[in-house]
């Protein structure tokens, strides 16, 4: 029988022939951690007296869930991480650099490369053809120091995609139906692979989106193949040289298969405290909202800011309700200056963090109050989240959330396009 | 032998529930941010829980975030085990690299309170409150090893690369 990308991609790394339900030692090409993971990552690395990175050029330190730093504590958390980055050689990505993810995926991902990270939506990259997880800080302090890691090869899921998407509906809106069918724990353990005829309808900041949620599913992985529209993105990243395509085989076995329509689907939310809770946006008119965030691995790319300021030309906010926007990288924030888009979204009452989570997890820059309502582009909306335990988070596309801060309340984005 | 109180939870149960994102501030001083354990599911539990007790939840246990403080924190309240129906990976591999012992098994009839006895070699869980025994899945041979040396850390300085 022929395999999944997940087999295909384990096989190579492992050197032997990877199948479902196998336990194998792959080798990592890129390994990361975060500022609120870091510190304990560096620990378990000093703990072990792992001496030396494996891979410095291989090994990544990103200033982004607090960044810059809200307070003391978290400002010796950094301190702490570039003491460890000048004393190792790995990389780092200072204050103001961007989402470790989006970094990830404009950068450094690969078609093909095993990719680990302290952050749980590694699985981000793939996206881009990189079988990439998430794991905790032992794991990767381990990574660091050794350049591999134990994996157990994931059966796949097969998620065949057709059709297009309509006015006014986003990837995001693909990937809440899609929890929303298979709850939050209808993958878990196991790979989401991607295919059908559709995945042209989807570009590489749809299926970013996308491959970012799988882990709410519970998910090893999301991928993609690497295709056409791979090779696309990696040339206008200038990285043309790190194409190569890759699909699974047709005679892959999948442990099951979910058929997707783009064309039939609505924009879609997830309400209070789980992202499988979703209804639809017009089901839920009426629902005040305090603040509407935009941003995050998950919607904030160029293409996010993009929706949004088309659909907020000319309008303004509602007044009481606050408009927070976070790039999630300085090549986003700089191309959605020359394209206009932040001067749109600045006079029609936004409010511009720099590149980072910002508001995502309650650390800073947009942090809810008791009772508040939150319409978020993120990808996690659980019990205190972004601060008050006693906060209502939603989640929606970056055309529900433009929507909603023209009127205050969860719209349709279709009613003010 | 394992003994100890259940303390019982529901479906779900997320990191943010476990140790909320807001103390990410205490993560580099653990004994504060250890005062929070479990507060967004119960804000009493870090003041009843007692050395040996069980954490007990329903499907999907650990779901969300990476930050491998959420089973650092239950084993600092001297918690001696995490049981539920299910686990999600990235705890489920977060608690055994720090020597949490996590058991899949049906956690539908104990209650909180229930008293509980484990035992690991045997894979078996004693409800004595009930009178009940279940059995837990057998962890992969690698999370064993890991769990038998205290952590993955350890495993690692033991033997100095993955052993399959």
């Amino acid at each position: 029988m022929g395999k999944t990308l997940a087999e295909k991609i384990l096989s190579l790394k492992s050197g032997s022939d990877a199948r479902a339900g196998d336990i194998v030692i792959a080798q990592v090409d890129l390994a990361f951690a975060q500022d609120t993971t870091g510190p304990l990552t560096i620990r378990q690395f000093q703990t072990g007296k792992f001496q030396r990175l494996a891979n410095p050029q291989k090994t990544a330190l990103f200033f982004d869930h607090a960044a810059p730093s809200p307070n003391r504590e978290l400002a010796n958390d950094h301190q702490m991480m570039r003491q460890f980055a000048k004393e190792t050689g790995c990389m780092i990505s200072d204050v103001g650099g961007g989402v470790c993810h989006q970094l990830v995926a404009e950068s450094l991902a690969k078609p093909g490369d095993v990719i680990v990270g302290a952050d749980s939506h590694t699985v981000t990259a793939g996206a881009l053809g990189a079988f990439a997880t998430g794991m905790g800080s032992s794991d990767v302090a381990v990574v660091f120091a050794l350049g591999k890691t134990w994996f157990r090869v994931p059966e796949s899921m097969k998620i065949a995609v057709k059709g297009e998407l309509g006015r006014g509906v986003m990837a995001k809106d693909l990937v809440l139906q899609l929890i929303g069918t298979i709850g939050a724990d209808g993958a878990t353990y196991k790979a989401l692979e991607f295919g059908g005829e559709g995945l042209r309808n989807l570009k590489i900041n749809d299926r970013l989106t996308i491959a970012n949620m799988a882990v709410e599913a519970g998910a090893k992985a999301g991928l993609f193949p690497s295709d056409r529209v791979t090779r696309e993105y990696l040339n206008h990243q200038k990285r043309g040289e790190d194409y190569q395509p890759l699909a699974a085989d047709g005679d892959a076995g999948y442990e099951s298969q979910i058929n997707i329509n783009l064309t039939a689907l609505e924009p879609t939310v997830a309400q209070p405290h789980q992202v499988a809770n979703i209804a639809f946006a017009r089901e839920l008119k009426g629902t005040k909202i305090d603040q509407v965030f935009i941003g995050t691995c998950t919607n904030g790319r160029l293409e996010d800011i993009a929706t949004a300021a088309k659909i907020m030309q000319g309008k303004k906010r509602h007044p009481p309700t606050r408009f927070i926007i976070a790039p999630a990288s300085p090549q986003v924030l700089l191309d959605a200056i020359s394209a206009g888009y932040i001067r749109t979204l600045v006079e029609a009452g936004a409010v511009i963090m720099p590149p980072g989570c910002a508001a995502c997890l309650g650390l800073h820059q947009g942090v809810l109050a008791e009772g508040e309502s939150c319409l978020s582009t993120a990808n996690r909306n659980f019990k205190g989240r972004m601060g008050s335990p006693n906060a209502f988070i939603y989640l929606g596309s970056p055309a529900t959330a433009a929507a909603t801060a023209i009127t205050g309340e969860i719209t349709d984005p279709r009613e003010v396009m | 032998m394992l003994k100890g109180r259940a303390f019982k939870f529901g479906d779900n149960i997320s990191t943010d529930h476990i140790i909320p994102g807001r103390y990410a501030y205490l993560r580099s001083n653990l004994p504060e941010l250890a005062k929070h354990v479990m507060e967004d599911a119960d804000p009493e539990f870090a003041g009843k829980v007692s050395k040996g007790d069980f954490v007990v939840g329903g499907s999907n246990f650990g779901l969300g975030s990476s930050r491998e403080h959420a089973p650092l924190v239950i084993k600092m309240a001297g918690v001696s085990a995490v049981l539920a129906k299910s686990v999600a990976r990235i705890f489920f591999r977060n608690a055994i690299n720090l020597g949490l012992p996590v058991l899949i098994c049906d956690t539908d009839g104990i209650e909180d309170g229930d008293e509980l006895e484990v035992d690991l070699a045997k894979g078996t869980v004693c409800d004595k409150t009930k009178g009940k025994e279940l059995t837990f899945s057998k962890l992969p041979k690698v999370m064993l090893d890991i769990l038998a040396k205290g952590g993955l850390v350890p495993y690692i300085q033991k033997h100095g690369d993955f052993k399959l």
